[in-house]
Parts: C-alpha cells; structure tokens; sequence
C-alpha cells in the first residue's frame, strides 16, 4: 500500500490520503516538471506482458491445443465471439477484433495492476489514458460511420425516425449531444472514474487501518481488525470492478462500432 | 475527504480530469504498438488455428460420410451380385433343363431312326428272300408242274424246249393276272 510508506502521521488527527498520492515523483525526470512516471512504465510493461504472452500462446499452434494455447484461444476467443462476433455480427465483426482484442486485454492489465501487490497502480486512474484510447474509439466509429453512409451519417445519427416533426427540434439537439458530444467523456471517464475511486477507497482503507493501530486505546486498535475487513472486501470489489470496467469499455466500442455500421437501419 | 480532495486539487495542481501529455503520448505509442503486433501476429495465427481446425472436422466429416457412401455402395453391389447370382442360377438351370429335354428328343428320336432302319433292313431282307423265294418257286413249281403235267399226259410231253415255253406262257398269264387284280 503507498499510504503505508508515508510518514507517520500525528496520533491525534486522520488525514486521509488524497489525489496527489497517485502522481508519484517521476522514476526519470527530465525537463520540466513531468519526468518518466510508474505509470507510463506500467504501460510499457504491459504492451510486453500481452505482446509476450499471445504471440506465445499462439507460436505453436496445433489442432490440439496445448495448456497455453488454449488459455490464449479462450481469451481470445472472449473477445472475438463474446464480444465482436455477439454485437457487431454478420460478415464485416473480423474487421474489428483486433482493435477490441487489444483495447480489451491493453484495460485488463492496465486495470489488474492495481491488484497486485507493490505495483498496485492501475494505470488509468490517470485521466491522459482513458482520454487516448476513448479518443480512439471515437475516431474509429465516426470514421466507420462516415465511411459507410458518407456524410448522410451525420443525419442518420442524429435524425431519428418515425418521430412527429415537431419533436425534432427538441430530439436533435439532444442527440447531438448524447451521441457526439457526451458519448467519448462518458467512455473516458467512466473507466478513470472507476479506478481512481476503487484505488483511493482501498488506499484511504489502508491508511485508516494504520492510522487506528497506531492509536493508545486498544478499543481502538481492536477497531482496526474491522477496518482491514472492509479494506479487502472493497479489494476484491475493487478486482471484480477493474475486470468488469475492461469489458464495459471494450463491449461500449464495439456497441458503438455497431451503431456505426448499421446506422441507416437504427 | 472531500475537503482534502478539494483543496488537494485545487493547491497542489492535481486536478484530475487534467492529463499529463506525456502519459498520453506514452499510452498512444503503447496501444499502437501493441495492435500493430496483434494485427500482424496474433489474430492472423488464431485464425489460422480456427480456420485450420473448422477444416479439419469438416474434413473428418468429409471422410466419414464418403466412408458411409462407399459402404453403401458396396452393399448396393454386392446385393447386386447376389441378384446377378441367383438369375445366373436360374438361367443354369434352366438351360439344364432344355439341354435334358434335347438330349432326351435326341436318343428318342435316334432310337426312333434306329428301329425304324432296322425294320427296313429287315423289310428288305424279307423282300430279298421272298423274291428268291419267287424265284427258286418258279423254277421248281415248273419243274413240279411238268414233271406233273408229264406224268399225266405221258411221254408226248417230252420235248424240254416245248413244254419250257408251255410253262413261261402260263406263268406270264398268271403274273398279268396278279398284277390286274393288284391293280
């Protein structure tokens, strides 16, 4: 836990640990004020994590497959007919599997992270993450969108049929709104949202854990057994969650893409 | 906690929703290293697997139902054979049958050949010892008869030659005689 390596604080009052225990000091620092951060390590360390283990699992195929590579067909067929195959549909669902395949599995151990012991960072409890890859997403399924309607996209995501005409002035703006305006914030958002609350709970846990043994009064320190009980149910809470934010992101893109390409029957 | 927040936030510089240019720099090249090898490798590998695999249970069921059509097959032929046998049989025996019934025509009617050969054999054996028979009775009725004849009318009737032709005339009268009643 960091809050566990920070000094020790004064008996008398509990000051929680807040936002600014996420940005720790840069590994590297060059520059200015931002260095080479834990977190852009973490990244890099799972693009080699997920690299190393499909194109390992997927090395030696065989029809019968072997431990590994069944683990790497089963993930990977998670993503393709869970997820691509189940929402998207039809002929055209492989042309996006990589992209799901990798925004799944790049969340899923960015988010695991912060259930393992020492590295215990996920890394988009920083916003500039979930801002690139929603940004991403959001390219892509414009892109698609334009691609396959031309620029009659544009009416038919935000036109919606078999309304009274007078409603339209009230629905359009609306679904200009939701659909380009509110759409990639929610996307971003909801997936740093999640992890930076998750994070903070179970590191405030922690740090009320430490702070209640410190305490004189046995009641006190008694009381502490208590906390540590709620401490890991919110991190179990908080592993459910980090899994579960990874396919919510993955299966919203691929919803979206979906919406994209099939925009004139919608 | 939510003063900390707060104040955090709002002294230290940490808002949240502010991101740092270079961790999104750092994500971006991450990501797109990383569907760059998932493009190149990893998806194109699985497929082949799948693709790889869906073949070859297509392909076992490919091999089992040819299997099953050449078992039929040779069931077809085989009762096929057997039909051919049976009518292969039947015509065996029927030809046994006619070839029997030939062989018996034949000895029936070569028996039929050789009795009737051996009744005209003896038709002519008949014929030829009746007709020697004509003959030594013509040649000893005669004498018979002249010596008979002599004998009642006496010596007068001597004369070989005479009565020789006294003879042939009646014999001659008695043949024509025969012949008009046969007619």
């Amino acid at each position: 836990m960091i809050a566990l390596a920070l000094p020790a604080q004064d008996s008398g009052t509990f000051t929680p640990p807040g936002i600014e225990e996420l940005h720790l000091p840069a590994i590297l620092p060059w520059g200015a004020a931002e260095g080479f951060s834990k977190q852009m390590l973490l990244v890099i360390l799972s693009v080699v994590i997920i690299a190393t283990f499909f194109v390992l699992a997927a090395r030696k195929q065989q029809l019968v497959p072997g431990k590994l590579q069944f683990a790497g067909e089963a993930a990977y067929g998670f993503v393709r007919n869970g997820i691509a195959k189940d929402i998207i549909g039809g002929r055209d669902f492989m042309k996006y599997v990589p992209l799901l395949f990798t925004l799944f599995f790049f969340i899923l151990v960015n988010n695991i992270y912060g259930a393992i012991p020492v590295i215990q960072l996920p890394t988009f409890s920083h916003v500039g993450g979930a801002y690139v890859l929603a940004a991403i997403v959001y390219v892509t399924w414009i892109g698609i969108g334009v691609k396959k309607n031309g620029l009659r996209y544009f009416k038919l995501a935000t036109v919606p049929t078999g309304v009274p005409w007078y409603i339209l002035p009230i629905v359009i703006p609306i679904e200009i709104i939701s659909n380009f305006l509110v759409r990639p914030v929610t996307h971003s958002l909801r997936l740093f949202a999640t992890m930076l609350a998750g994070h903070l709970i179970v590191m405030i846990a922690g740090a009320g854990v430490e702070f209640l043994v410190m305490q004189e009064s046995v009641l006190l320190k008694g009381a502490s057994v208590l906390v540590l009980g709620g401490a890991i149910a919110m991190y179990m809470l908080e592993a459910l969650i980090m899994v579960l934010q990874a396919y919510v992101f993955t299966l919203l893109t691929a919803i979206y893409i979906e919406g994209a390409l099939h925009a004139d029957s919608h | 906690m939510h003063q900390a927040i707060i104040s955090a936030a709002t002294e230290g510089g940490t808002n949240p929703l502010v991101p740092n240019p270079w961790e999104m720099l750092v994500v971006f090249a991450g990501f797109a290293v990383l569907m760059f090898i998932v493009v190149k490798y990893v998806v194109p590998m699985f497929e082949k697997t799948f693709a790889e695999r869906a073949e070859a249970i297509e392909g076992g069921i490919a091999k089992a139902e040819k299997a099953q059509a050449e078992a039929s097959a040779a069931l077809e032929e085989y009762k096929q054979q057997l039909t051919d046998a049976r009518a292969e049989a039947n015509r065996i025996r029927e030809e046994a049958r006619a070839e029997g019934a030939q062989i018996l025509a034949e000895l029936k009617e070569k028996a039929g050949a050789e009795s009737a050969r051996i009744t005209a054999q003896a038709h002519a054996q008949i014929e030829s010892e009746r007709q020697a028979a004509v003959v030594s009775l013509r040649t000893e009725v005669g004498t018979l008869a002249t010596t008979l004849a002599s004998r009642i009318v006496g010596e007068s009737l001597s004369d070989d030659a005479r009565s020789a032709r006294v003879v042939d005339r009646f014999l001659a009268d008695l043949e024509n005689q025969n012949a008009g009643v046969a007619k």
